[in-house]
């Protein structure tokens, strides 16, 4: 690709510390988001009423109070939806309201349409329910106890791991519980519907799959999609919450608002936000992983259990993924992976920054280190140890070959640069001295795939209008949640005419727009977006460079378009006069733009394929101090390297890796969601669910991009970004086991689960003292 | 004198509102109402700190005191008095950005941009206070604003920036316009009947306690901290609202040889320094305590009357001995505080009663003292355990002398140890000691499990931190720099 040659323009924005193209929209509470938007006159505000407990039949659902309470329009169940009763996106498994019993402790009922959003949150509790609570399974044990799965559990296979288990020099076997997550977006749940002309409805929402919800919403009004139009500006963060959370309650308010005729408003209050929607997986993970007496793995059988909760949603793509990544950086010879997807009466969870990848990670990095452990080395030792290989030891455990692997230089990259050896070894002395406080240190690697598994959905549109005076309007199916994306694309497209990034109008995403778009998800948006606005682009640049030749007479095949001029090296005609004779010619100044990824395919059945274009990678070295007496602890310091390939934007890319690392941190440490024994969730407010603050990013803290390129052809040689740093932050759970360890006798490793909250953390300590 | 309505100072002119819901929030105000959408809401209950607004109010040396709030808890009657400044008044006339903004621009602190309304918000008081760029203070600051997108690196950064460095001319014209404006609301009791209830704010504690007489049903409130969720979380009807921080005298704090007196609406910020004097080792808790809009909201008095099991400043109250006086019409009576909790959601405090002051004793300079938070997350959370310890130590015979061991968390009201304290009276200041005291508070407490945390967790920690003590005593620093 001709790339790089524009980047020399004065014009060009392309790899360039960009601040986010609404930053100051942003600070200066102009940025406009859904609940900002001029209520149309008439609107009405919706509320769902939560079923009190679940799972069981509904006995009765006497909504007569709620009809009676002051401001109430109008209350809708099941009954009120025309067309299909159901938001599952991938299985038809998810009703918008249930109709005869309830899954879960939480599920919407109805849903009261008032005059004010408080009418309409205070008659939604006035609702008598009677629900014939039956005995519901709510954890992953009870689960696999009861048998109760999705579908039958996944393989993913090679070689004979039996035997070569049998027979390798050691063998370490182990488990690990890790939490889920809370999305925590700081703008909940939301959407605007607003009846048009006939059957038309127009939605603004705050989704990161604006087709689906189009396509959920037509089907439950029993309308044709064209019918129904999802706008998207921007999103208060999604982190995949957002993927398919949206859809029901935005359906539920185009239901009220066709029904109604009137504009209707949905917006989620917080507490009702977080016990409604789905979360990150919870997992069990298993190991046996047989070893030479270096520590070199011979074989590894791993089994991974999650809770996904009533209904498929998007459990499937996401347990592959896990198993996908039960190898993170590291080369299984023989390998077993299977993969329980448990049905449990709880919320159905969903996508979250990494998708399953960090689960399954998080159980080979526990391995490593309980490998480490069994033979007296330094963890570090074994995973670099461990690392695949180049040319060699590189296929996955799904028959991909890994082709661009830069973990053991990056490794080592960072290993020196971060001083890891000396640094280990003052901490073991620290831990010799009696004290009542631990350290500890890890370094963790990172190798997670880039592409949606689903080959399908690896398609990407774009549009871009030229106007009379040379403005661009651009436009594509990538929505925007603070990621960076759109100033990404813009920057690519600006390069692209030779424009300063000014003259390129980013627009709403829109379903109008561009059709059938994916969901922006699996950290591909810049990759798929960015290529289709390029192409949209390439196709208006050519128009415009016949454009030129027809005018100047020029006959060179080479028109260059740069610093708002274009050229072919002798005549120079400045963009805007192009585009003008453009239009008094009759040319068209608008075009589409389309992409997919190519070389991928997957077979989900079989466990085998190229899911993944390329690689992203990473690692971090963590250093934690713990307290013995209470648990509570700090992360002293960070170090982090990470892979983009080459930077689209430095700034963009290195908000998503501090961004990712802490939030992954929070995963790991503080944030807990905690369910009673009748599978309610007791942490359904931030006073309860504690996600990181200003005071938990470590004071050390270090972030340096790996001198890298991607070799697949991606858009300027950059790589994704938006998931992958989330898993840097395995190193700190790491670390506190080493911490925890220092409190042990040698050879010994705590069985610490995630999150690593202080009262896990003093009763790993108990067991080292126990020993 | 009795206004109807209420007056504040709302982008250079003075407003008056009345006939609003005792329980509307300002936050509701000012999206729905004036349409002003900069402010977001993020959870409705004071956690996030996305609605935090600034409330300037004169202070006695004619100055201006600006104090970051959670406009989501923060009731529309409490701003009678008070300039209102919003995320949509920094920037220039001409749009340029405040330096605030620009340098949240210039650092890429913001990303989804929803909670940074919030964030620049608390940034600009933190700019006002002219507090310094040192980290700890900073990550003090930003303590009730959450952030999901940029891991607070860059936000810092921007605190950093902008620390020490004056206002633009605009923004300094502004307050030079607010001044006067501020100092000619002239403050009288408020009593404002909506359709859908009272707000009522007396002028005086005399004018507090005369209503409280009259009407004993009243709901009272202070910062909000707890009252603002029944209305945004438990959608309680309250007819009635009495706000006790409208009562000038009544947020006084005073320090004699004897006392430090607390009143019973001071605010964390208006109170802490003085107990911090002679308290020092309370500071962390105190920092830790919610985030800077609710330590510039909530109140002592606040904190004790609401009579939660969990609150963090009665332990420490009750360890160092403070005593409780309660008012009803003219007749006041003390009692010790620990007597004050009687069971969970059960107070010694009688109809028409409020909290006037606390009487905190001053320093016993021979007394250790030692006050532990232990919670999920260092900052703004809501402790599982909250320890705090004062052993007396006879210089000459090592022996304990006296103990006041008080805790939260660990049963239905805060509480003394009094098992553990009688394990410790009388004997040598001894790691041996100690552990017999730490056995004994298996006899004092029954802690429960919930979601903060589990029952052998609460009564190992409580234990645990009694050794904290002795080792911190003995010089040796045990605790994490991040949690002691």
């Amino acid at each position: 690709m001709p790339d790089d040659t524009t980047i020399a323009a004065k014009t060009a924005s392309v790899r360039r510390p960009l601040a986010h193209d609404s930053a100051a929209g942003h600070v200066s509470g102009l940025a406009r988001y859904v609940d900002d938007i001029p209520e149309p006159p008439a609107t009405l505000h919706a509320c769902p009423g939560l079923s009190p407990a679940g799972p069981g039949a509904i006995r009765a659902l006497d909504l007569a109070p709620v009809r009676a309470a002051p401001g109430v329009v109008a209350v809708l169940t099941a009954e009120d939806v025309p067309g299909e009763n159901n938001v599952g996106p991938v299985v038809h498994d998810e009703p918008v309201f249930p109709e005869r019993s309830v899954d879960f402790a939480g599920q919407p009922l109805f849903l009261v349409v008032a005059e004010d959003r408080m009418a309409a949150r205070m008659a939604a509790r006035l609702a008598q329910v009677e629900i014939e609570a039956a005995d519901g399974i709510y954890t992953v044990d009870k689960a696999l106890e009861a048998g109760l799965e999705l579908h039958p559990p996944t393989k993913m296979a090679r070689g004979d791991v039996e035997s070569v288990l049998a027979t390798a020099a050691d063998r370490i076997e182990g488990e690990i519980r890790i939490g889920g997550q809370d999305h925590f977006y700081l703008e909940g749940q939301v959407s605007l519907a607003v009846p048009q002309e006939g059957d038309d409805l127009t939605i603004y929402c705050s989704t990161q799959h604006p087709s689906e919800v189009q396509m959920l919403v037509a089907h439950a009004l029993d309308v044709p999609i064209v019918a129904v139009t999802v706008e998207v500006r921007r999103m208060g963060g999604g982190f995949g919450g957002k993927e398919t959370q949206a859809a029901p309650f935005a359906v539920m308010a185009a239901l009220a608002a066709s029904k109604l005729r009137r504009p209707v408003k949905l917006r989620l209050d917080r507490d009702d936000d977080m016990i409604a929607t789905g979360k990150r997986h919870d997992f069990l993970g298993r190991y046996s992983i047989g070893v030479d007496d270096q520590g070199l793995i011979q074989a590894a059988d791993i089994t991974l259990a999650s809770r996904c909760g009533f209904s498929h949603d998007l459990s499937r793509p996401i347990n592959d993924r896990a198993m996908a990544h039960s190898d993170n950086a590291y080369f299984l010879p023989a390998v077993r992976i299977t993969s329980h997807r448990c049905k449990t009466h709880t919320v159905s969870n969903t996508a979250f920054r990494g998708f399953g990848g960090p689960q399954g990670m998080m159980v080979i990095e526990r391995a490593m280190d309980a490998i480490a452990a069994k033979l007296g080395k330094d963890p570090l030792t074994i995973r670099r140890r461990n690392l695949y290989g180049i040319g060699e030891r590189n296929l996955t455990p799904y028959d991909m070959t890994v082709e661009d692997n830069v973990a053991p230089a990056l490794v080592d990259q960072l290993a020196a640069e971060a001083n890891y050896a000396d640094r280990r070894a003052e901490i073991v002395a620290f831990n010799r001295n009696g004290r009542l406080t631990k350290r500890g240190i890890a370094l963790t690697p990172v190798k997670f795939g880039i592409s949606f598994t689903n080959t399908f959905l690896n398609q990407a549109g774009a549009l871009i209008h030229i106007y009379r005076d040379g403005s661009i309007h651009l436009n594509h199916g990538g929505t925007e949640m603070g990621q960076g994306l759109f100033i990404k694309v813009a920057q690519i497209v600006a390069d692209e005419f030779g424009l300063p990034l000014d003259r390129v109008r980013i627009t709403a995403t829109r379903t109008d727009k561009v059709p059938n778009t994916s969901a922006t998800a699996a950290s591909a948006g810049t990759d798929l977006n960015g290529r289709a606005a390029q192409e949209a682009a390439r196709t208006l640049k050519a128009r415009l460079s016949d454009m030129f030749r027809r005018h100047t007479g020029s006959k060179s095949n080479i028109i260059r378009f740069a610093d708002g001029e274009i050229t072919d090296g002798h005549l120079t005609l400045p963009f805007f006069q192009v585009v003008s004779l453009a239009y008094f010619d009759r040319v068209s100044l608008s075009a589409t733009g389309y992409y997919r990824t190519p070389k991928i395919k997957w077979d989900p059945e079989a466990g085998k394929g190229r899911p993944f274009l390329y690689f992203g990678y990473g690692a971090s070295v963590s250093e934690v101090e713990i307290d013995t007496l209470t648990g509570e602890y700090e992360v002293r310091a960070v170090d982090i390297l990470h892979d983009v390939g080459r930077s689209l934007n430095p700034a963009v890319d290195l908000g998503q890796i501090e961004g990712g690392f802490i939030q992954g941190m929070g995963w790991l440490t503080c944030e807990e969601l905690v369910f009673d024994d009748r599978g309610n969730l007791k942490t359904h407010a931030p006073s309860t669910y504690k996600i990181p603050c200003a005071g938990d990013r470590p004071e050390r803290f270090s972030i340096r991009l790996f001198d890298n390129e991607n070799k697949e052809g991606n858009l300027y040689q950059s790589k994704a970004v938006g998931e992958p740093p989330l898993m840097l932050a395995i190193s700190v759970h790491s670390a506190l086991c080493h911490a925890i360890s220092g409190a042990g006798p040698d050879r010994w490793w705590p069985n610490l689960d995630a999150p690593a909250t202080p009262e896990r953390v003093l009763r790993a300590l108990t067991e080292a003292k126990a020993q | 004198m009795t206004r109807s309505a209420i007056r504040f100072v709302h982008r250079g002119a003075v407003t008056t509102l009345d006939g609003f819901a005792p329980t509307r929030t300002v936050l509701e105000y000012l999206r729905e109402d004036l349409h002003l959408t900069g402010t977001k809401e993020g959870c409705a209950e004071g956690d996030c700190g996305a609605c935090t607004v600034i409330l300037g109010r004169p202070a006695d040396d004619g100055t201006l005191r600006f104090e970051a709030m959670n406009a989501c808890i923060l009731f529309v009657g409490s701003l009678d008095g008070a300039w209102l400044i919003t995320v949509e008044d920094l920037a220039g006339p001409d749009g340029t950005l405040h330096p605030v903004q620009q340098a949240m621009v210039d650092h890429h602190g913001s990303q989804c941009g929803f909670c940074t309304p919030g964030f620049v918000m608390t940034l600009a008081a933190y700019q006002l206070a002219g507090a310094e760029a040192e980290i700890g203070t900073i990550n003090s600051w930003l303590a009730g604003n959450l952030c999901r997108c940029t891991g607070y690196g860059p936000i810092q950064q921007a605190a950093r920036e902008v620390a020490g460095t004056d206002q633009p001319s605009w923004f300094a014209q502004q307050i030079d316009r607010a001044l006067p404006l501020l100092q000619g609301l002239v403050r009288d009791t408020v009593d404002v009947a909506g359709a859908n209830g009272r707000f009522f704010a007396p002028e005086s504690t005399d004018g507090l306690a005369d209503h409280l007489e009259g009407y004993p049903d009243a709901t009272l409130v202070a910062g909000a901290t707890d009252v603002g969720l029944w209305a945004t979380k438990q959608l309680r009807d309250l007819p009635h609202l009495v706000n006790v921080k409208s009562a000038r005298d009544l947020a006084e704090v005073t320090v004699t040889d004897a006392m430090i007196e607390i009143r019973g609406a001071a605010t964390y910020t208006d109170a802490v320094p003085a107990i911090l004097a002679d308290y020092p080792e309370a500071e962390t808790m105190f920092d830790r305590l919610g985030g800077v809009q609710v330590r510039n909201a909530g109140t002592i008095g606040g904190n004790i009357a609401n009579g939660s099991p969990i609150g963090d400043s009665p332990p420490f109250l009750i360890a160092a001995g403070a005593r409780l006086r309660l008012r009803r019409g003219d007749a006041r009576r003390e009692l010790a505080l620990e007597d004050f909790f009687i069971a969970y959601g059960k107070q010694d405090l009688r109809p028409g009663e409020f909290v006037e002051a606390v009487l905190l004793p001053r320093r016993n300079p021979d007394t250790l003292f030692g006050v532990y938070k232990i919670s999920k997350r260092r900052d703004q959370d809501i402790s599982s355990v909250l320890a705090a310890l004062a052993i007396t130590v006879d210089g000459s015979s090592g022996l304990c002398t006296d103990a006041r061991l008080a805790f939260g968390g660990m049963a239905g009201t805060p509480a003394l140890a009094r098992h553990a304290t009688t394990a410790l009276i009388g004997q040598p200041w001894t790691l041996a000691s100690i552990r017999q005291a730490k056995s004994a508070l298996a006899e004092d407490f029954a802690p429960l499990t919930d979601h903060r945390a589990a029952a052998w967790y609460r009564l190992e920690v409580a234990g645990n931190v009694l050794e904290r003590l002795y080792w911190q005593h003995q010089g040796d620093n045990v605790a994490t720099a991040a949690h002691a």
